[in-house]
């Protein structure tokens, strides 16, 4: 990885740029993009955010980037590279899983999505698009599979909340009640054929995240169209703000906080999708190795008990004031309106019901270790 | 947005108004438009001083905290607890939701202020919206 960036760094904007800025978004750069963080004429960052868990909010999420790979050995390839097991992957799944280096610790989190037989995209971060493809490339040699960076040929809009589904079925053709959860299907939408749609998303909602041409004219009829089909569901536009508050209500992890290169699997608590039964998969050894040894840290969950608000970096603090560990994320909660963070310990203060502090401006504020995901989606019955 | 002209503006987006004694002091309706929804407030308590261009407390909202910097220096004499339950009173009318009031150590010190005309044309050059 290069240590220095180039200096004349340009920040990226998405297609959906211009509509951003019409809109009145408020922008921010993050990861190299310039991105919108919140609409206020859709009330802001907690308005967006509760939309996402009662309606549908819809999100630019074209940074985020696309590599696919196909050809006899793509299977091989993908299970080489990533902890999740796709062999169990039918053509139109999905999975969440990792690429790992070898010491176990995170490159990314991905979604493998399998389009058909030998044919496989990954989605990944933002901020890590580079370092992503060039290390899915350089791990990937040995297979006879070719690897293709596809992120810049997408404009990539996440669908999200309880009427994702109802607002989206009036723009496709696709049936989408057959399209479960973590399944992907192909459709006509908004007019566009053969358009990828997901049943996926980053804000602990139903949802779904369509692929659609990445040209700005096609991009901005799209989007509008969705916002306007969608006002009678009070749809609104959302950005990375309620994108944020969302994913961590969720428990969902973030790169460069929950999950990092120096952070493993078994630490971030992501064993559910890591497959020690594959035979080998780079990280593998260095996992088997620190299961025997033991946790040092390990991910929880934190409700401000006193008045305040643990944010990212702030650090956790025992009885006795000593430092334990930090905060990985931490927000108010809009839709649970509860203070929360997500922060490393070392196991012995990781039980659920006990109290550490977090030190807030030079202060011990009290947090109680509560259990994770914070908030759950209600089940459909 | 109209600023009132009996106040004054620092441009770190607080505003105070003196009667030359007291003050009240609040942040201006820009800030709480760059801040977005306003969560929590942190403030000293009354008897706490405070010191022209120091920070005195803070105000978070759902993506950030932001110090507060006294417009002027002087001793604090009453807090708005109402901001303790309902911050969002910010967001709603920033130049009627008032955070503490002061008595003035030097009145004088107002006078380097921005007035509303001057501060709106600040925030104007600052991006505005």
């Amino acid at each position: 990885m290069p240590a220095v960036e180039a200096t004349t760094l340009t920040v990226r904007k998405t297609a959906l740029n211009g509509i951003h800025r019409q809109m009145g978004a408020k922008m921010v750069e993050f990861n190299g993009w310039d991105m919108p963080v919140e609409y206020p004429s859709a009330g802001g960052i907690m308005a967006e955010h509760n939309a996402v868990r009662n309606g549908v909010g819809i999100f630019d999420v074209s940074h985020m980037g696309d590599i696919r790979l196909t050809g006899p050995e793509a299977l091989a390839a993908v299970q080489h590279i990533s902890m999740n097991d796709a062999s169990r992957l039918a053509i139109g799944q999905a999975q969440y899983s990792a690429l790992l280096y070898p010491q176990g610790t995170f490159v990314d989190d991905v979604i493998v999505h399998r389009l058909g037989e030998d044919d496989y995209l990954l989605v990944i971060n933002a901020g890590t698009r580079e370092k992503d493809f060039n290390w899915v490339q350089d791990n990937t040699r040995q297979f006879n599979c070719k690897v293709q960076d596809l992120s810049d040929d997408f404009t990539q809009i996440a669908i999200q909340g309880p009427k994702g589904v109802d607002l989206l079925q009036r723009l496709t053709d696709a049936n989408l009640s057959t399209v479960k959860f973590y399944w992907v299907t192909r459709g006509t939408v908004c007019g566009l054929k053969g358009i990828l749609i997901a049943r996926t998303g980053y804000t602990g909602e139903d949802g779904f995240e369509i692929y659609i041409p990445a040209d700005e004219a096609t991009s901005a009829r799209v989007w509008n169209e969705i916002l306007e089909e969608g006002k009678e569901f009070g749809v609104v536009p959302c950005g990375l703000g309620a994108r944020n508050t969302l994913r961590l209500e969720s428990s969902l992890s973030l790169y460069g906080h929950e999950i990092s290169d120096t952070i493993n699997v078994w630490e971030a608590g992501l064993d559910r999708f890591c497959k020690m039964e594959k035979p080998d998969f780079i990280g593998r050894a260095a996992l088997q190795k620190a299961k025997t040894e033991g946790l040092k840290r390990t991910l929880i969950g934190l409700e401000m008990v006193e008045r305040g608000i643990a944010r990212d970096g702030y650090k956790v603090l025992d009885d006795g004031g000593r430092e334990t560990g930090y905060v990985t994320s931490g927000s108010p909660a809009p839709f649970l309106k509860k203070n929360i963070a997500l922060a490393y310990v070392p196991p012995e203060f990781a039980k659920v019901g006990s109290t550490v502090k977090v030190e807030i401006r030079g202060q011990g504020v009290m947090a109680q270790v509560v259990s994770t995901p914070f908030y759950k989606r209600p089940k459909k019955g | 947005m109209p600023y009132p002209t009996d106040f004054k503006y620092t441009k770190e987006h607080e505003w105070i108004k003196s009667d030359g004694k007291s003050a009240t002091i609040g942040i201006t309706s820009y800030a709480q438009g760059s801040l977005g929804d306003i969560v929590f407030v942190e403030l000293p308590k009354p008897g706490a001083e405070i010191t022209a261009g120091k920070t005195f407390g803070s105000v978070e909202s759902v993506k950030a905290v932001s110090d507060l910097y006294a417009p002027a220096s002087g001793t604090v004499t009453e807090v708005n607890s109402d901001l303790n339950t309902a911050p969002e009173k910010i967001n709603q009318d920033a130049h009627s939701a008032w955070l503490m009031k002061i008595t003035l150590k030097d009145p004088s010190e107002l006078n380097s202020l921005l007035s509303a005309a001057d501060y709106e044309k600040f925030v104007a050059e600052e991006g505005g919206h």
